[in-house]
């Protein structure tokens, strides 16, 4: 009596790790499919344009977040290695913000975003002189789907040659 | 201007002191109150002449149209349909039969007649008490021909505060951002128009980005953001003349422009370096301020009524959150502490609340709370609505609003509405494209 209760317990607590890590499984598959995102940082490269080989254009940011992540940083390196190779060249950080969050807001968290950008590149030896920062909010979306992908990709800080 | 050309004046008349009729403003349109806008009579020279200079058939009938639509969309009155009417315009503005008006269930009627008087519109008009068989209110104006509409405007404000005994919010203007093109590349130009969407006029052509105009409550003067020549800075327009100036000379994005009460300064957010502060510029000696200072986002500031206190949007707890100070800076409280992030704070001109734009759990809503935080009450949620202005009167409250796109990223729009303090009414205001960012000016004329 009491084993077979044991033992149905045991079977059930089985079951249950089955379903779990089918689960698991699924939901891993299901990021993989998407793969665009982590946490809520676009991690794709859609809308991704080169200032030269392997010098992505732009960074992504989190909700309501300016902190560079590391690819992010990653990112901003390989910009600062490029604009040392390249002194002549000036840069416009454009900062953006996504649709979900009221206008004059978005305004300044553009700009603080393109200003994150710009202090990084900053500690890379690339002086201000060459880079003016533009925040755009939510004004030029380069998604324009209402989905959490979408806004992911519209929140950005995007380097763009000025001469 | 205007303003000049439009002469009002009394006609004496002795009226009884005392009204039966009252509308109660705080309560909404649960009853809105019956009554009757006899069309305007109107001799057969003067319909004639009016007919070849302004191309309506009948301008007596045009403006009491104007009256009705006005008062039924206030949400406190229904005016009766006029195939019920037994009295000719004319007669009733002599002298109502008010058995007539009372068996129809009105309980307010407006009768008058309109003039042609040495090339000048001249309208008088009259409100009646039904049940109490007595006039209430007696006036006529002179003006210009082309000024019909503002005369219909200015009847519906002189009833509306004679029924309810606050000013009314009709001989206004509401100047907006008219948005056209997909979504990604937004064409966007300043638009104005009359309060009931009639008159309405492009002022920028769309070669650049403009968000945010404001009016001045002191005059036609409007403040906006525009990218003109991809340098975002606060500028003013006088749209009597057309002249634009940039405001104050800084380094960098200036932006959420609003003038003070009186019209003499402007406040506004400058960014720089990742932080953005709040500044005043006086607008005759040019004297820049600075009045807030903190490493957080600082922006939507709005002057109280009186101009003593600013309502503001700051990140500064970590994130979106309205707060109140002494103009000159001191004294930051923190008054939103409700759920969610708060945004867009505008001191109603009453001087009691503020109204504000809150974001939670995925829903935007429009909200009003007291100065001190208290007695948040949320009007009307949706998907994407935010920047409330509202009427000079303090009652309603215009706002955009967005819709959500399909999964092709198709189906976006921009729409301006209006809702009532107590959350009734709402209706959304027609414009010719998409449109955002709508600012209320104060009454043209008193």
């Amino acid at each position: 009596m009491r084993l077979n209760k044991i033992l149905k317990n045991t079977l059930l607590v089985l079951l249950a790790c089955i379903a779990l890590s089918a689960c698991a499984t699924k939901k891993e598959v299901a990021t993989d499919i998407q793969g665009q995102m982590q946490g809520d940082v676009y991690t794709g490269t859609d809308t991704v344009e080169y200032l030269a080989d392997g010098v992505p254009d732009r960074v992504f940011f989190a909700t309501n977040e300016s902190i560079l992540t590391t690819a992010s940083r990653e990112t901003l390196r390989a910009q600062a290695g490029w604009l040392r190779k390249n002194s002549s060249i000036n840069v416009v950080l454009e900062g953006h913000a996504d649709e979900r969050g009221t206008r004059e807001y978005n305004l300044a968290l553009g700009e603080r975003r393109a200003n994150a950008a710009k202090d990084y590149l900053m500690t890379y030896g690339i002086s201000s002189d060459r880079i003016t920062v533009l925040s755009y909010g939510k004004e030029r979306p380069v998604d324009s789907g209402s989905n959490p992908l979408a806004w992911s990709k519209n929140r950005r800080s995007v380097t763009v040659k000025a001469n | 201007m205007l303003k000049k050309i439009l002469s009002l004046f009394l006609i004496l008349l002795p009226i009884n002191a005392f009204a039966l009729i009252e509308v109660d403003i705080t309560r909404g349109n649960l009853n809105p109150l019956p009554l009757a806008v006899s069309p305007l009579s109107i001799d057969e020279n003067s319909r004639k002449s009016f007919q070849k200079l302004l191309k309506k058939e009948n301008i007596g009938s045009e403006i009491s149209i104007i009256v009705e639509n006005n008062l039924k969309t206030s949400g406190l009155f229904n005016p009766l349909d006029k195939k019920a009417f037994l009295q000719a315009p004319d007669i009733a503005n002599l002298k109502p039969r008010f058995e007539d008006w009372n068996l129809i269930k009105a309980q307010a009627l407006i009768t008058g007649k309109v003039n042609y008087v040495d090339d000048k519109l001249r309208v008088e008009f009259r409100l009646w008490d039904v049940l109490a068989a007595k006039e209430m209110m007696a006036l006529a104006f002179t003006t210009v021909p082309n000024n019909w509409r503002r005369v219909g405007h200015i009847i519906s404000d002189k009833v509306y505060e004679r029924l309810t005994g606050e000013k009314g919010y009709f001989d206004t203007r509401i100047i907006y951002v008219s948005e056209e093109g997909p979504k990604t590349q937004r064409i966007k130009k300043l638009a104005i128009m009359d309060q009931d969407g009639a008159n309405n006029k492009f002022l920028t052509l769309g070669n650049e980005l403009v968000l945010t105009p404001r009016f001045n409550p002191a005059s036609q003067m409007v403040t906006y953001l525009s990218y003109f020549k991809n340098m975002p800075r606060v500028y003013l327009l006088d749209i009597e003349t057309g002249t634009q100036e940039v405001v104050g000379d800084f380094p960098g994005m200036t932006f959420a422009p609003r003038f003070s009460p009186d019209g003499k300064k402007i406040i506004m957010s400058f960014a720089k370096d990742g932080k953005s502060d709040i500044y005043t510029m006086d607008l005759e000696n040019r004297i820049v301020e600075k009045i807030t200072n903190h490493p957080s986002i600082d922006t939507s500031p709005s002057y109280s009524p009186d101009g003593k206190l600013i309502t503001f949007n700051s990140d500064r707890s970590g994130y979106q959150q309205i707060y109140v100070m002494k103009n000159d800076g001191s004294d930051v409280k923190r008054i939103s502490f409700g759920n969610g992030l708060y945004g867009t704070p505008v001191w109603s001109p009453r001087g009691d609340l503020i109204a504000f734009t809150k974001l939670h759990k995925g829903k935007f809503y429009i909200g009003v709370m007291r100065t001190d935080g208290s007695g948040e009450r949320l009007l009307t949620e949706n998907y994407y609505q935010e920047a409330p202005s509202w009427s000079p009167n303090g009652r309603v409250l215009i706002f955009y609003r967005e819709t959500k796109t399909n999964s092709k990223g198709e189906g976006f729009s921009a729409k301006l509405w209006s809702i009532d303090l107590t959350g009734y009414n709402e209706r959304q205001i027609k414009t010719p494209t998409d449109a955002s960012d709508p600012s209320w000016s104060s009454l043209l004329s008193n």
